[in-house]
């Protein structure tokens, strides 16, 4: 029995929140954030030179054909850096995709190129949870119709794994004659989304299975998400706490006033055991798949409404400075808003997790 | 992360199943849970202790099963009598917060007196800690003892004192040397609750139960060897026994008991044709309910791997009391939302559910949520401890009367 962290997934978080400690300072991120392309290759490369890239690709690719606990720990540990890096899709989304529903042939051509950083897969799967603006994919004999909002990690990514209306997936191409891609512009400066465009774009199919794989991607998309949340959540509260610590009013430092302290207090306390609960989550990934949706649902829609508190609590402590531009605070309250949305938010995901448990009415 | 406990205690956990489905008949109903333990407790317990799932660690020269401290064992046994809906042993706070003190701070003749008894159920206590004037602020608990002629007399009033109508003994603290520092003039004492000088009143509360009681000594007399620890030392005594009481205020167990229950309640309610659970609103809040007792589920086993480890229990341990309160109070909330108008049912009604538990629970978690360490001392306790926050300053005093009437005068013209 052991309910943590082993101590290759510690040495793993070390290594990586020094590698963003080193190469991923927030002048960093800003300097990203201010200009047209979101992701910072400085950062990739140091995070790529750790295996990050490859690290749930299996062995047999090349990869470290890790878990998505070892992935949790990272994506924690992005956030708590807010680095501007693809991870979510290129990095665990597409290896999983892959190697649970890709062909050999599909196998071979892209999990050696995502080890080695070569190539970069986008992910849009947002609408077999719940489509917006009408949007939805149409696939028909290798043609593929329509459009997908949200594609994550879209940007400079070299193809897509699409999710069509009956939740089966296909690969295609960025440079697919027919397919227009336009770039969406989100709060979050430091991840990037995007709109695909589907006209008669001929695809790859990935092995139909039924929309297994989808419901895995959307699974694991939810489990690294409440990491990241997790971790960003971490930093605003370290931050409001060291804040509280040294600014003084009333001849006294804010943070022994009950007012500020029970704020963070309630920070904490609420923040906590969403540790435990991402951890469990991730590891039923792997290990519990009978389990592994209803937690990954949990984990989601719980982290998201904690966060969200812990956002806006920290961004008060903070005061004026909270709401200004020269803390930078504002990018994990954002990093934070993007998690809580993205792949369903509180609402459709404690639906899904009632019809899981067939707590649903029956029509 | 291996959630798997091993062979060895998969089979500690596979006898234990099959004592419980042994032996199930023996035991008392699961409400039966009186100050006073019924003879069916009593020789409930006897049993539990003969086969180590109670007292498992206490040295059996004390009346204890003597096991070596195995903190998954202790764990199964906890999560195996929850699962069955058997009560396990007896939990009162001679056993969990009077036995612990004893054992760390007794004396040895103290020891073979007392430990045994109350195990047994035999002897029952009751705790006399806060007084009127001393809730939060245990040490400025004002009960004095002098000593006369090689007794203390004891004068004051504690409140809170849960078990005092059934009660044989009290441990109690009381002042014995009035011109010490607050923390350092205080001392445990040890005495029968047949004192002469001792009244014992209900104290009814908002439940409409008197589920309390205030204790009031007038010239109660107490021989002086009757203490634990030394004089003076009472509060580094009580300290002892306090973390024990906050640990008992967190068990996952309980949380999973009363969701499960919740969601029973929420299949079989009807409103009109359909059950309440089909109500997505509701079902919105039972769903989100669900993830935070999962996640407390699972911040107690990560809990458990760092005792395991030797690790202390950091944040995850000082948050359990605060969360845990205020997800039950949360949880007895759904369901009386859930109920309706049938949720405000009380006091043995028509049509009342469940015994009106449900209303009985959501006022008595309150109480729960303020006693034992308020909800704003937790915070306290987790900014400070837990975040290394400063504290609060001393304030030099309280403001004189003639400040405090004016305030008073203007808040009430405000009000008008």
């Amino acid at each position: 029995m052991d309910f943590g962290l082993s101590q290759d997934q510690r040495m793993l978080r070390d290594a990586v929140s020094r590698c963003l400690a080193d190469h991923c300072p927030l002048d960093h991120v800003r300097e990203c954030a201010d200009r047209d392309s979101t992701f910072s290759d400085k950062v990739l490369h140091a995070l790529h030179a750790l295996g990050i890239a490859g690290m749930l690709v299996p062995e047999a690719y090349g990869g470290l054909g890790m878990t998505l606990l070892d992935a949790a720990v990272v994506a924690e540990q992005l956030a708590y850096a807010v680095a501007p890096v693809p991870f979510l899709a290129s990095h665990v989304l597409a290896p999983i995709a892959l190697s649970e529903a890709g062909s050999a042939a599909q196998k071979a051509r892209w999990l050696p190129k995502i080890t080695s950083g070569a190539a970069r897969i986008g992910v849009a799967i947002a609408e077999t949870i719940e489509a917006r603006d009408g949007a939805g994919v149409a696939s028909t004999a290798g043609k593929l119709n329509g459009t997908a909002l949200f594609c994550l990690d879209f940007e400079g990514a070299d193809a897509y794994i699409v999710a069509d209306a009956g939740g089966r997936l296909h690969l295609v191409d960025a440079k697919a004659p027919g397919l227009e891609t336009i770039a969406l512009t989100t709060i979050d400066r430091t991840r990037s989304v995007g709109e695909l465009r589907f006209e008669g774009t001929g695809a790859e199919p990935l092995i139909d299975d039924g929309g297994v794989t989808t419901a895995r991607l959307r699974d694991a998309g939810r489990v690294i998400l409440a990491a990241d949340s997790l971790g960003a959540g971490q930093a605003m509260i370290e931050k409001s706490v060291e804040y509280a610590g040294q600014r003084e009013q009333f001849g006294r430092l804010i943070g022994s006033f009950q007012a500020v302290k029970h704020m963070c207090a309630e920070m904490a306390a609420r923040h906590e055991p969403c540790r435990s609960l991402v951890w469990y989550a991730a590891h039923a990934f792997d290990a519990m798949p009978q389990e592994a949706a209803l937690v990954a649902c949990h984990a989601k829609s719980h982290t998201g409404e904690v966060h969200r508190f812990v956002a806006r609590t920290s961004t008060e402590v903070h005061g004026g400075m909270g709401f200004t531009d020269l803390l930078g605070l504002h990018y994990w309250f954002k990093r934070i808003g993007f998690d809580r949305q993205v792949l369903g938010g509180p609402e459709t995901v404690r639906a899904e997790a009632a019809a899981l448990q067939g707590w649903t009415k029956a029509a | 992360m291996d959630l798997e406990y091993g062979p060895e205690y998969d089979a500690f956990r596979h006898e234990l199943r099959a004592f419980i489905d042994a032996h199930r008949h023996l035991a008392p109903p699961s409400a039966d849970r009186a100050a006073r333990p019924s003879p069916a407790s009593v020789a409930w317990q006897k049993l539990l202790i003969a086969h180590g799932y109670a007292a498992r660690t206490i040295p059996k020269e004390y009346g204890g099963y003597g096991a070596e401290p195995d903190i998954l064992k202790s764990r199964i046994i906890a999560e195996e009598f929850s699962r069955a809906g058997v009560p396990g042993g007896l939990a009162n706070q001679g056993i969990s917060m009077f036995v612990p003190t004893l054992l760390e701070l007794g004396t040895e003749e103290q020891k073979r007196r007392w430990i045994a008894p109350t195990l047994k159920g035999e002897v029952v206590w009751c705790q006399g800690y806060s007084e009127p004037g001393a809730g939060s602020d245990l040490a400025n608990l004002k009960t004095s003892a002098r000593v006369e002629q090689g007794e203390f007399v004891i004068n004051g009033q504690k409140i809170w004192t849960s078990t005092a109508k059934q009660a044989d003994m009290i441990f109690c603290l009381v002042r014995t040397e009035a011109d010490a520092p607050k923390h350092s003039g205080i001392s445990y004492l040890i005495f029968s609750m047949d004192t002469p000088g001792i009244e014992v009143r209900p104290l009814k509360t908002m439940t409409g139960h008197a589920e309390f009681n205030e204790t009031f000594f007038t010239d109660v007399r107490v021989p002086v060897d009757q203490i634990v620890g030394q004089r003076g030392q009472g509060w580094f005594v009580a300290n002892a026994t306090l973390g024990h009481e906050r640990g008992m205020l967190g068990d996952p167990d309980a949380l999973e008991n009363r969701l499960q229950a919740l969601i029973t309640l929420m299949r079989e309610e009807r409103i009109g044709q359909d059950r309440a659970i089909d109500n997505p609103l509701l079902r919105d809040r039972l769903v989100a309910l669900q993830a935070e007792v999962a996640a407390m589920k699972y911040n107690g086993m990560r809990i458990l791997s760092n005792s395991l480890r030797g690790e202390p229990g950091g944040m995850a341990k000082l948050i359990v009391k605060l969360q845990s309160c205020e997800l039950a109070h949360q949880i007895s909330a759904l369901a009386i939302d859930a109920l309706g108008e049938l949720g405000i049912l009380y006091h043995h009604s028509p049509r009342e559910r469940d015994r009106g538990a449900w209303q009985w629970n959501y006022m008595f978690q309150l109480g729960l949520i303020i006693g034992g360490g308020t909800a704003q001392i937790q915070k306290n306790i987790i900014a400070e401890r837990g975040l290394d926050m400063p504290r609060e300053p001393k304030v030099a005093k309280i403001p004189d009367a003639g400040q405090k009437s004016t305030g008073m005068a203007r808040q009430k013209q405000g009000a008008d």
